[in-house]
């Protein structure tokens, strides 16, 4: 295969992944265009900050959305297990990481009673999640006696706003940030190596040599170029980790894990999966423990950011988290959808809200707008589809 | 005797498929008329071209009815005629009361466009007295059993001034006295002049009511019997629905039987939410190594419901009965459990039930045998295209290659798809259920042949199959299925289309015909 053909090749087979990316380049070319503070390394810091939650969520969403439910009640979840936290240490002044693990135990018991309503009474889950939205505010309320708790301060405030930088020293820039970049790129182009060797061993097509090394050293280059603005701003962002290995994990199980692999037939068709020997009910069940398990993440993130907890914490997230599952290709009745869509369908409302920020956009206009990028992106999704159909 | 409806040299094409070629059917005013035929014959389809459901000008041939040419674009087109068809399925609302129902669609309007319920709630208590039916009008539909709710679709027939009424298999749900009171019902409205058409598999019930009856077989009229005539009995019927030529072949094959691999004994199965109505009674059948064994019923008789409730209960609820493989008794309580017992199901409906037709040809294979793939639980990839590529290969799937989305593919090939997968479990019994339904003749031969294969290689395999020129051709015996009950066992030699129509017509109170010998 030559390269132009695998170049076409690639496009083609994945036309919804492949438009998102570029509509996501197209957005963050424009907003540089408008504004040249935007590509700053401080902006590009802020970024990762401001939408770190959502993204962790919506690692979630996208598997409750292929498995063909919806979780509504993520936002009451971020704001339940962000107020017990606070409880634990700021209350009752325990120490940060009880009360990350109050969090944590929090959003598990969460994720079971939702799992359970779905998957064993058989409720849909956007009545039980519904149900879960009212519920999970109210005991926040509850927890929090109706007022805020803050401050965090300390080790729990770092999680959201702590970087690590001066590890190996400084010259204007952080070393161990690039080095931990380079590390990464590394990493994946000898996972990407290896996928070859393993493609070629069993004779499939691969692409050509020079594509394949073109690809990477772009990727490289995209990737520590972004990791070099990170270092001469404040350094490498904590909470980046913690996404960064969310995504790589949840990336492996939603693609080479049999579980994974469960989810897309359930959300594909629930009878041929059932009769295929798949545990549909667990698959439901466990599917909402994650996602009670990632919201109470998102939560710890989110009450660490604000430095305290508020009654009103995390209200809409679990729409924008949605929305982002659908931008980035997830189909709305279910058995299509990725991670790593769902990161660039996120990325992209990221970027919209804060290069319109940036440009003092009201913020009544950027609601208008991230509504319309959300019908566009579907329409263009069924657009495809019919083609396709077409096509056939 | 006038002539109510001629239908001329109705030819009826489906891509690839001619479905009906230049039927004819002639039905007198004020008479009860039978279509009989096979499966697939193609009654329903002349039902669709007379209905309207197949507009005008999708067909050829011309219909004449009441005197008039009718060129019907949709159902309410015929309906405005008087012609009214009752089907199968019932198309009832179920939370919505029994006027609600019987006026849908054809609601009464007073002068200030309302609904006024007072004489729709009138109309209807009349309609259901002219049925026989003491219920209230706004009692909702649900409530009311099948046979009820069948009175309850000619009632709203009745409303609509109908003149030609058309009732495909409305005794296949009905028990015994249902049917009587429906088919007496049948006989008043004969005598109030209303003409029926009935299609029926129910031979029996055909002597008895109908007044002519026209066999159509392969999308072609055989002949129309007058049913007063001497000679016009149940088997002359039969005779006209199968007497055709094997038109396809069937792959040759010398069977070399082993020991046996399954056996079920005494299997029974309740309804899923009809309390107390039975669906299998009492079934026993075995299938030993590098056979295959028949499965021959109608529609309705029970087969999917038979496999799928041996298969991890899928089907069915208040299940008893016994299975045992290699002679040894099992409990197979989910699909996971059959399949660890290398039992495997190919469904009938393959795409409601057999393929994730969003997703490509490579996973939809593996998907019943993951954890072959994934020995530490991640999937491998490679080897997955690798066994996907040799079933696309061996099986001649006609796809460029295993990324293209199911949903895709031919008929054919989407049955290639799922029996990949189940060979890939590498079962000692596969059932397969229907197989060459709704596909063409080529890839029928293709997937008889790989059938063959499989027993030669000592596979048990189990058909089940309405089409019985194939269990004929393919089988090495062949149980008949009736109304949940297996009615008879013969080995192929002594199977005929006759003898196998016959037992798969006992009706469940009738006595079974002494035990035939198994071999």
């Amino acid at each position: 295969m030559n390269a132009i053909d695998s170049v076409r090749d690639i496009l083609t087979r994945n036309m919804r992944q492949s438009g998102i990316v570029i509509a996501f380049l197209a957005i963050v070319v424009l907003f540089a265009a408008l504004n040249p503070n935007f590509l700053s390394p401080t902006n590009l810091t802020n970024i990762v900050l401001q939408y770190s939650y959502i993204l962790i969520l919506a690692i979630g969403m996208v598997m409750i959305i292929v498995a063909g439910q919806i979780d509504l009640s993520v936002g009451s979840v971020v704001a339940l297990t962000g107020a017990v936290s606070a409880v634990v240490v700021v209350r009752e002044g325990m120490p940060w990481y009880l009360g990350v693990l109050a969090a944590l135990v929090v959003g598990l018991l969460v994720g079971i009673w939702q799992g359970f309503w779905v998957a064993y009474v058989g409720i849909p889950g956007f009545i039980v999640t519904l149900a879960g939205m009212l519920l999970f505010r109210g005991l926040t309320f509850l927890v929090l006696d109706n007022k805020s708790l803050s401050p965090f301060g300390g080790t729990y405030y770092d999680i959201a706003n702590g970087f690590l930088n001066g590890l190996l020293g400084g010259y204007g820039f952080d070393v161990f940030t690039l080095v931990i970049f380079a590390i990464a790129v590394i990493g994946y182009a000898v996972s990407q190596w290896r996928t070859r060797q393993g493609k070629i061993a069993y004779q499939q097509t691969v692409e050509s040599m020079p594509l394949f090394v073109v690809k990477l050293v772009v990727i490289a280059a995209v990737v520590m170029w972004f990791g070099y603005q990170l270092s001469i701003s404040r350094g490498l962002p904590i909470v980046l980790i913690i996404l960064a290995v969310l995504i790589i994990a949840y990336t492996l199980i939603t693609q080479k894990s049999v579980f994974g692999r469960h989810v897309y037939a359930v959300g594909g068709n629930r009878h041929a999966a059932e009769l295929s020997g798949v545990k549909v009910r667990k698959v439901n069940f466990w599917i909402f423990v994650n996602m009670g398990v990632l919201a109470s993440v998102a939560g710890i993130v989110y009450s660490s950011r604000m430095n305290g907890a508020q009654p009103g914490a995390g209200n809409m997230f679990e729409l924008d988290a949605i929305a982002a599952c659908f931008i980035g290709g997830a189909s709305t009745t279910g058995g299509v959808g990725r991670v790593g869509g769902a990161m660039i369908g996120g990325l992209i409302m990221a970027v919209m809200s804060n290069g319109m920020q940036l440009m003092g956009v009201p913020q009544s206009m950027q609601q208008v707008v991230k509504g319309l990028v959300l019908l566009l992106a579907v329409a263009f999704d069924i657009y495809n589809k019919r083609r396709a159909s077409v096509l056939r | 005797m006038s002539t109510i409806l001629e239908m001329r040299s109705i030819t009826k094409e489906f891509p690839g498929v001619k479905a009906l070629s230049d039927v004819t059917l002639t039905v007198e005013q004020g008479e009860i008329h039978a279509i009989c035929g096979e499966n697939g014959a193609g009654k329903s389809t002349l039902m669709k071209v007379l209905s309207g459901v197949y507009p005008h000008g999708t067909y050829d041939g011309e219909i004449v009815f009441d005197g008039a040419p009718a060129e019907f674009g949709s159902i309410n087109d015929s309906e405005q005629r008087g012609i009214v068809i009752i089907h199968q399925e019932l198309a009832l609302v179920p939370y919505l009361s029994v006027a609600e129902n019987i006026f849908l669609g054809n609601e009464t309007r007073n002068r200030f466009g309302m609904i006024d319920w007072n004489s729709a709630n009138r109309r209807a208590a009349e309609l259901l007295q002219r049925v026989g039916l003491k219920e209230n009008p706004t009692t909702p539909v649900s409530q009311l059993g099948v046979g009820k709710q069948q009175l309850i679709e000619i009632a709203k027939a009745l409303s609509k001034e109908v003149k030609l009424l058309i009732l495909d298999e409305p005794t296949a749900a009905l028990n015994d006295d249902d049917s009587e009171h429906l088919l007496e019902l049948l006989r008043q409205l004969k005598g109030h002049g209303i003409t029926s058409i009935i299609i029926s598999h129910k031979l029996n019930e055909i002597e008895e009511i109908a007044d002519r009856t026209t066999i159509i077989r392969d999308g072609r009229t055989i002949e129309t019997l007058d049913m007063s005539e001497e000679g016009s009995t149940q088997d002359r019927i039969i005779r006209g629905m199968v007497g055709r030529d094997l038109e396809h072949r069937y792959p040759e094959r010398s069977s070399v039987v082993g020991d046996e691999v399954l056996r079920v004994e005494n299997w029974s199965v309740d309804h899923p939410t009809q309390i107390g109505r039975q669906i299998i009674v009492d079934a026993s059948f075995n299938v030993r190594a590098g056979e295959v064994v028949g499965i021959a019923g109608l529609m309705g008789a029970g087969r999917t419901e038979l496999a799928m409730s041996i298969f991890g209960r899928t089907y069915g609820r208040n299940i008893r009965g016994e299975v045992f493989k290699d002679g040894k008794p099992i409990q197979i309580r989910n699909v996971s459990e059959a399949i660890g017992h290398n039992i495997a199901y190919a469904t009938e409906d393959r795409k409601h039930y057999g393929l994730n037709l969003i997703d490509d040809i490579r996973h939809n294979i593996s998907a019943a045998s993951l954890d072959k793939l994934a020995p530490r639980g991640w999937v491998n990839g490679n080897e997955e295209l690798r066994v996907a590529e040799d079933y696309r290969g061996s099986l001649n799937i006609k796809t460029p290659n295993v990324l293209v989305d199911v949903g895709k593919l031919s008929g054919g090939n989407q049955q290639k798809v799922v029996l990949s997968k189940w060979l890939y479990t590498d079962p000692d019994v596969l059932i397969l259920d229907e197989p060459t339904r709704g596909i063409d003749v080529g890839a029928k031969f293709e997937i008889y042949t790989i059938i063959n294969k499989m027993v030669a290689a000592g596979k048990a395999v189990v058909v089940i199959s309405s089409e019985l020129p194939e269990l004929l051709g393919i089988c090495d015996r062949v149980y008949t299925l009736a109304f949940g009950r297996i009615t008879g066992e013969l080995p192929v030699a002594e199977a005929t289309q006759e003898r196998l129509m016959e037992l798969m017509t006992i009706e469940r109170d009738q006595p079974l015909p002494t035990k035939e010998t198994a071999s």
